[in-house]
């Protein structure tokens, strides 16, 4: 019997222990823990949410480092493309403009040679046209005596003077 | 806690017991031998005696020769208090100022005596007849409350250490008896406290933890044979009384309209059980008071069980050795072993209690506030966020 009779002392204490344990430990103590807990989980958790921003981050400026790299490989490709070309365009034109200008020489010195020669025929005639004239005036002083003579002379030259 | 530190406690554990219960042995031995000589050894009355309270702290030996630590007796007689340590009593074959243990009837309390030995301080002669009452008012401080209060300077050390350590260190690793507590508390609140009471938790936490704590460092000092350890505490009525007692309260206190609707209106139940004749609200309004019930016997009976075959364990020793001595030594063996093996039950059970009694506290609470009492403030809340 006496194991399930309450003692009135027992339950007296037992309120007023119980009761200022509950007081101290709820004032002083679970707040406290439980708040210190849920400060560190949230800081945990804040820290494993940055961590998979920052991962995040990280993983989109390799993407755009990558894309950037082709970006550039591109243009170098393009540039170097373009320069090849300006400079055999440049090749072209430096041989197309030399073949005329050495074109416009020969034209020039065919031109001047036609001159030289145009010149030296004259020159010539002149100085045949000249000899002629002495000749002439040789024979003439000197067949002047007989007219008819001097004509058939004077024909047979001019039947022999063709000029090409 | 690593394996290694987990197997080391263990090692520890059995090695403190075994040492105890080897302890418990030799005394058993010597006792079953005095008690060849003098009395037959009857093992209820000794279990009982090791279950139940009582006014001094006895450490060892038996009789005149027994080792006790004496506690105040504190009486209110007349509106006088009147203070005593209980060694002046003799283990109840003396008188003191007239005060005397009960005996018969009024076994384990504080009796007045009466008439002409009503001042009488000196021998109580057996046989001879005493007049007496008992004391209503008696709040000595008894073997339990001074378990009691041991108990209470230990959560409150514990806690309030652990307490300062996250106010010093926030933010920090636990450790120590930080990170030993740590986990169950938060077993406690992600298990226990959050799935009952929702976002009301916050509001029963400290009730729901410091009960859980209290019953389970008291269950486990409970199984520590030796003093600090060694008293019944969470096995006795009274004490696992006051715990349902606060639960009933805390849950009759926080209840809404749901919950008495329940119980005056049960929904889902042909109208015939509700009238004229009302057995649901009977057994409903029943139930409320059941609740509490349960839980006060189930601590109660638990934890007073475990001792209980503990002891009969050691009983075994001493009644075959009563038979000869011999067969007291060859049986102590096996004795010691199921003693072991229950102590280590009693480890289980220790958890195990503490956890239910506060599991079912916090789903009492937690069906008084109402499912719908949990949801509305969760959607307050989720409309606030």
């Amino acid at each position: 019997m006496e194991l399930i009779k309450p003692s009135f002392g027992l339950i007296f204490w037992m309120l007023i222990g119980f009761g200022i344990l509950f007081f101290i430990l709820a004032k002083f103590a679970w707040p406290i823990i439980t708040n210190g807990i849920a400060a560190r989980n949230k800081k945990i958790a804040d820290q494993l949410e940055e961590a998979a921003k920052i991962h995040e981050e990280m993983e989109s400026l390799n993407k755009k480092h990558e894309e950037m790299m082709v970006q550039a490989k591109a243009e170098r490709d393009a540039l170097l493309a373009e320069a090849r070309k300006v400079s055999e365009e440049m090749y072209d034109k430096a041989k197309q403009k030399a073949a005329a200008e050495s074109q416009a020489m020969i034209e020039d010195a065919k031109k001047a040679i036609y001159f030289e020669k145009m010149k030296a025929i004259t020159d010539a005639k002149n100085a045949i046209a000249n000899f002629s004239i002495d000749i002439a005036q040789k024979l003439i002083a000197e067949e002047l005596t007989d007219r008819e003579k001097q004509e058939k002379l004077v024909e047979k030259w001019m039947e022999d003077c063709h000029f090409n | 806690m690593s394996y290694k530190g987990f197997e080391r406690l263990l090692m520890v554990l059995v090695c403190t017991l075994v040492m105890v219960f080897a302890c418990q042995n030799v005394f058993a031995q010597e006792a079953a031998a005095e008690a060849t000589e003098e009395e037959a050894f009857d093992a209820g009355p000794f279990i009982i005696e090791h279950v139940i309270d009582s006014y001094g702290w006895h450490i060892c030996g038996d009789g005149d020769k027994s080792v006790t630590i004496p506690l105040p007796i504190i009486l209110i007689d007349d509106g006088h208090f009147v203070v005593f340590m209980s060694n002046k009593l003799h283990h109840g074959e003396a008188a003191y100022n007239g005060y005397a243990m009960g005996w018969g009837d009024n076994k384990g309390t504080i009796v007045k005596l009466d008439g002409n030995f009503a001042d009488y301080t000196g021998h109580l002669e057996e046989g001879e007849t005493y007049e007496n009452h008992v004391c209503k008012w008696d709040i000595s401080i008894t073997k339990n409350v001074c378990a009691l209060f041991i108990s209470l300077i230990l959560i409150t050390c514990i806690f309030l250490s652990v307490a300062k350590r996250y106010k010093e260190h926030p933010n920090e690793v636990p450790s120590g008896l930080q990170a030993l507590v740590e986990p169950v508390i938060v077993f406690l609140q992600d298990e226990v406290i959050t799935p009952s009471l929702g976002c009301k938790s916050n509001k029963y936490a400290p009730y729901l933890l410091t009960l859980f704590f209290f019953i389970f460092l008291n269950n486990m000092l409970g199984i520590i044979p030796i003093f600090p350890g060694g008293a019944n505490l969470t096995g006795n009525i009274a004490v696992t009384g006051i715990l349902a007692l606060i639960t009933f309260f805390v849950t009759t206190f926080s209840s809404g309209k749901e919950y008495w609707v329940d119980i005056f209106n049960t929904p889902g139940v042909p109208w015939w059980l509700k009238f004229p004749l009302p057995i649901m609200p009977l057994v409903e309004t029943i139930g409320i008071f059941t609740k509490p019930f349960v839980l006060m016997v189930r601590l109660f009976a638990n934890i007073t069980a475990g001792h209980i075959i503990t002891l009969a364990f050691v009983s075994l020793i001493f009644i075959f050795g009563q038979m000869n001595p011999a067969i007291g030594l060859a049986v102590s063996p096996v004795s010691i072993f199921f003693y072991i093996f229950m102590g280590l039950m009693e480890l289980l059970v220790a958890f195990i209690q503490a956890f239910v009694f506060t599991l079912l506290s916090a789903m009492y609470i937690g069906m008084a506030i109402g499912e719908e009492g949990i949801h509305e403030e969760e959607a307050a809340m989720v409309e606030a966020k």
